[in-house]
């Protein structure tokens, strides 16, 4: 498969997908007005994951700030993983909040009462 | 100010009316305004100039962070949906505006709506003014999982973060400016949290 790696910008965030060392990140500010324009190619690209699954996947979110349109597309992306999860591979999915950043750390429980696929909550 | 509703075009301009807007900020506490199109490459701008300010007053962190949550979808609910070209241009241009008052940052959204879109907005604007923490929270979570892409938006969700993120309930009005649109404003207040660690 193709490695996937963007740069962050103002506005959409840093994305590694590279299944060869097991990297799976997305990154820094998520605020895209057009959130599906930004996130479809890595749905897709999940969804080809999906057909030869690596073993023990880690995928990490690690966001300052996301809109709600973000919000919304981070949910199907982790419902991809859930799918992945449930057919048999090993995600470990953290979500990454900064110390002092309740908002950021009460999003990710949010997410994690909502999916099935486990998600780590880490501060930094 | 004693006459605020003489209108002042872009050819008739008096010199003093610089001094009358500086004035008006001034007293509102209005630091930032912003008139004009609504895009992506503005609320970027927008974004960047009021992030360098709270950063150079070294505002705390949590309040920081609510105030630039609060602002991406106030900017981009007007740019998503704003109505333009239906009315003189006085009153069709969308306006942005951030203030400070009482130990409060406000947000300030004005923009052209259609009216019939009006009773829709009013009860979600309603709606989400009934609910406390936990109630908005549970909305919010039903609204992202219930909305489709092209609802997002349409749906409330920005309204409702906004409502999460501030704290505090929004305020609305609307203005009829004549049968087809009305304008919309929204205030939404972030209250100061004091820094801890100066």
């Amino acid at each position: 498969m193709v490695i996937i790696l963007l740069e962050g910008t103002e506005d959409t965030p840093k994305v590694i997908l590279d299944p060869e060392n097991n990297i799976f990140e997305i990154s820094g500010r998520s605020l895209p007005e057009d959130a599906v324009l930004f996130y479809q190619p890595l749905i897709d690209w999940l969804d080809e994951l999906e057909k030869t699954p690596i073993d023990n996947m880690n995928f990490s979110f690690k966001l300052e700030y996301f809109n709600t349109a973000s919000s919304k597309i981070i949910l199907d992306i982790l419902i991809k993983l859930q799918e992945i999860y449930e057919a048999g591979t090993s995600i470990t999915v953290k979500w990454y909040n900064l110390e002092n950043d309740e908002d950021m750390e009460e999003a990710g429980e949010e997410y994690s009462d909502l999916v099935d696929v486990p998600i780590e909550l880490v501060k930094y | 100010m004693e006459d605020t509703s003489r209108k002042i075009s872009a050819r008739n301009l008096p010199m003093s009316f610089v001094l009358e807007l500086h004035k008006v900020m001034e007293e509102n506490n209005i630091f930032m305004v912003y008139e004009g199109d609504f895009s992506q490459e503005v609320t970027k701008t927008v974004l960047h100039f009021t992030e360098r300010k709270f950063l150079a007053d070294n505002l705390e962190d949590t309040t920081r962070r609510k105030i630039f949550n609060v602002m991406v979808e106030s900017l981009q609910n007007i740019s998503k949906h704003s109505v333009s070209g239906l009315g003189d241009e006085s009153t069709t241009a969308s306006v942005f505006m951030i203030g400070y008052t009482n130990n409060n940052y406000l947000v300030i959204s004005g923009n052209p709506i259609l009216n019939h879109v009006i009773p829709k907005l009013k009860d979600m604007l309603d709606k989400i003014n009934s609910l406390d923490k936990d109630g908005l929270k549970q909305l919010y979570k039903e609204t992202r999982l219930n909305s489709t892409f092209s609802e997002v938006g349409g749906a409330g969700m920005g309204l409702i973060d906004m409502a999460r993120k501030s704290g505090n309930k929004l305020n609305y009005r609307f203005d009829k400016i004549n049968d087809k649109i009305s304008f919309y404003s929204l205030i939404a207040k972030i209250t100061k949290i004091e820094s801890t660690n100066n």
